[in-house]
């Protein structure tokens, strides 16, 4: 019996791993390969070996020369750090109205937002071309982080509400009949139990900015305010036969580094069910 | 000085929902009460107007002889336990109870007393760095109790604070809720939907049915002196058996069989303007098998003869079940008791009769028996309005 069982078990246990390694394989092997492509000399590059024959640093080193890709990063950091500091901070108090409060028109409320998320993206780009040159935001910071908290919004409500509605109510009103001003119940209580929302939510909304290119290509015209994402479109080789292959695959690859240690610092703090024991069980 | 006063308080929802109204109640400095009624009946909308999570529509709610209707409720100097228990769950059992002192800027060594103290009453000494999510039940709950009782308040509100603990451990924690509001003497609203915690904790009880309150008094007092057939059916367990009957001519027909009234019931009846239509109310231990009775304790009931559908022997006493052909009692408490209970869903055919009888009784499952019932202590209730037309205050 117990024979039997065990064999079901490894049956089971081979057959997910199988899954879970092709999963893994179809996800990653695009992602190693540029990584290997970044580290291949130029006369290399096009040799069709996965591991490099001839290791080289030269294509980070390259991109590090010029001024170009520096700038870029800046801007990256700093546009996706603000939008999403901006559109978390917004995003939590308008998720914590929309699952406490019941106030006239607060279905229209999230379907609008929901809206904003379903609607195609392209066709705003050249009214929020021309609507950003007369405003003299085009080529700016504010210019990508408007639009961004915008699109980022919608994703930071649903998240969030989601979270607050699991947080039970009846913890407030414990904390309100134990002496706490809603400003000190909302700080005690309910943020440390959102917390984990509030990140998973950050690491979302930051990704989301990082990675945008749409609106970094069309809002943008010179280092002052370029993304990585639309930098790299602008990589030109050392001369104009060649192609810029190797340094793009090195570009890619450090632009992945700050979402990863993004990941790792915020992964720490999400906590999965940590309002369990609230209520009775 | 803590009573607590609710002058003709009314809580009208935003959707229309009339939940409660008009309430008077009056709760002395130190005393036990306790909100009773079936589920939907108020009380825990009462229960919010009192903590100040609820506004008040109308009326005034007074605490120590003070109008506090817009006070907030960490003005109020009241601590509530949750059905839910409501522990935070990022806080450790120590910083649980704690909070309520922390908030009120207690220094330290206070806070750590307190706690410690509160603990050692509460049995939770070894269980204070604890998180809440890795205690059972019965000590979550205990928790509760002692973040309510660490800073002393004016009074302690619970909403059905056991109704989460399986049946023994409610029985347990029935005692010690009881014991620690003696101890601490502080006064204590108590919401439950259990007429067995109203009847064994209150020091009065308060039956409320839609919003309206149906009668104050002590817990003994409901029980023998009902004002209304809701009342009266509510408390008590098991309940109280409810037929119809006609009156004439101070003498009532009943399925039981025709009974002579006794005096005491006769002149309230009269005195009360009883309709000819009642329905007559008895209680369980008032019926008696008539062999174990002698002539004198006969002569003061009227006995009947039927059959025994199901017999339950207690070891001290035997619960007897028979079958009354005829029309079941029927008026719109009773049909609300039995949605309550869920015994309308139970089909039966006439209505149910249960009888206490005592140990000695020789009733047989199935077997005929005479049965007594003590006429000087049953009640008539007027139908149309579930008045009871032999109240007496006494
Ligand atoms: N927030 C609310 N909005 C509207 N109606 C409510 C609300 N809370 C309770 N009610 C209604 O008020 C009545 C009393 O509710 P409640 O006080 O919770 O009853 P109980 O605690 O006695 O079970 C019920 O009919 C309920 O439907
Ligand atoms: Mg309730």
């Amino acid at each position: 019996m117990a024979v039997i069982t065990s064999g079901v078990d490894t049956g089971r246990k081979v057959r997910w791993t199988i899954i879970d390694v092709v999963v893994v394989v179809y996800a990653l092997v695009p992602v190693l390969w540029i990584l290997s492509l970044s580290f291949k000399t130029k006369a290399t590059l096009g040799d069709g070996n996965f591991i490099p024959r001839e290791w080289s640093l030269q294509n980070y080193a390259d991109i590090f020369t010029t001024n170009e890709f520096l700038l870029a990063l800046v801007n990256s950091i700093g546009i996706a750090l603000i939008a999403t500091a901006i559109a978390v901070v917004l995003g939590t108090m308008a998720a914590y109205a929309i699952a406490r409060l019941e106030f006239p028109g607060k279905s229209a409320l999230v379907g609008f937002s929901l809206l904003v998320a379903m609607f195609p993206q392209v066709s705003l780009v050249s009214p929020l071309f021309d609507i950003e040159r007369s405003l003299n935001l085009f080529d700016t910071w504010p210019g990508l982080i408007l639009p961004y908290i915008t699109f980022a919004l919608p994703l930071a409500i649903y998240t969030l509400s989601a979270f607050f509605r699991e947080i039970p109510w009846e913890l407030e009103k414990a904390a309100k009949m134990d002496g706490a001003t809603p400003g000190q119940a909302f700080r005690r209580v309910i943020a440390p139990l959102a917390a984990p929302g509030v990140f998973t939510t950050a690491i979302l909304v930051f990704i989301f900015c990082w990675n945008d290119f749409l609106f970094a290509i069309s809002l943008t015209s010179t280092t002052r305010s370029r993304t990585v994402p639309a930098a790299l479109q602008f990589f030109t080789g050392a001369s104009q036969f060649e192609s810029p292959t190797g340094q793009i695959c090195a570009a890619a690859v450090v632009i992945t580094i700050p979402i990863v240690l993004f990941v790792l610092f915020f992964q720490r703090r999400i906590v999965a069910g940590l309002t369990s024991g609230a209520v009775k069980g | 000085m803590a009573e607590i006063v609710l002058d003709k308080v009314t809580k009208r929802y935003p959707d229309g929902a009339l939940a409660v109204n008009e309430v008077n109640i009056e709760i002395a400095d130190g005393e036990f009460i306790i909100l009773v009624g079936p589920s939907g009946c108020g009380k825990s909308t009462t229960l919010n107007m009192i903590a100040g999570l609820e506004d008040i529509t109308e009326g005034e709610l007074r605490i120590g002889g003070q109008r506090v209707n817009e006070r907030a409720p960490k003005d109020r100097d009241i601590a509530m336990v949750f059905q839910s228990y409501a522990l935070y769950p990022h806080m450790t059992v120590r910083e649980n109870m704690a909070f309520p002192l922390r908030l009120a800027k207690v220094d330290n060594a206070t806070v750590e007393k307190k706690v410690t103290e509160a603990a050692k009453i509460l049995d939770l000494t070894q269980h204070l760095d604890r998180k809440p999510s890795n205690l059972s039940g019965g000590q979550r709950q205990r928790v509760a109790m002692g973040r309510a009782i660490v800073r002393s308040p004016k009074a302690f509100l619970m909403d059905e604070p056991l109704s989460n603990l399986d049946a023994k451990l409610r029985g347990q924690m029935r005692t010690s809720v009881s014991r620690l509001q003696k101890q601490l003497g502080t006064t204590t609203v108590y919401v439950t939907h259990d007429q067995t915690e109203a009847m064994t904790l209150g020091d009065r009880v308060v039956v409320m049915r839609g919003g309206v309150v149906q009668q104050i008094g002590a817990p003994q007092f409901l029980y023998d002196h009902p004002a209304n057939l809701f009342v009266a059916g509510f408390i008590g367990s098991p309940s109280m058996n409810f037929m119809p009957a006609t009156l004439e001519n101070g003498a009532l027909s009943t399925p039981l069989g025709q009974v002579a009234l006794g005096d005491r019931v006769r002149s309230a009846a009269e005195k009360a303007n009883a309709p000819r239509e009642v329905i007559l109310g008895v209680r369980p231990e008032h019926f008696e098998d008539a062999a174990v009775l002698d002539e004198a304790a006969k002569a003061r009931g009227s006995v009947f003869t039927a059959q025994v559908d199901v017999l339950e022997s207690m070891g001290s006493e035997k619960y007897a079940y028979f079958t009354v052909d005829g029309e079941q009692a029927s008026s719109a408490e009773l049909a609300e008791l039995a949605a309550d209970s869920g015994s309308a869903d139970v089909p039966s055919s006439g209505s149910q009769l249960v009888t206490r009888l005592s140990a000695a009784s020789g009733a047989t499952e199935g077997g005929s028996v005479q049965v007594w019932f003590d006429t000087e202590k049953v009640q008539l209730f007027d139908p149309s309005d579930g008045r009871n037309l032999t109240y007496s205050a006494e």
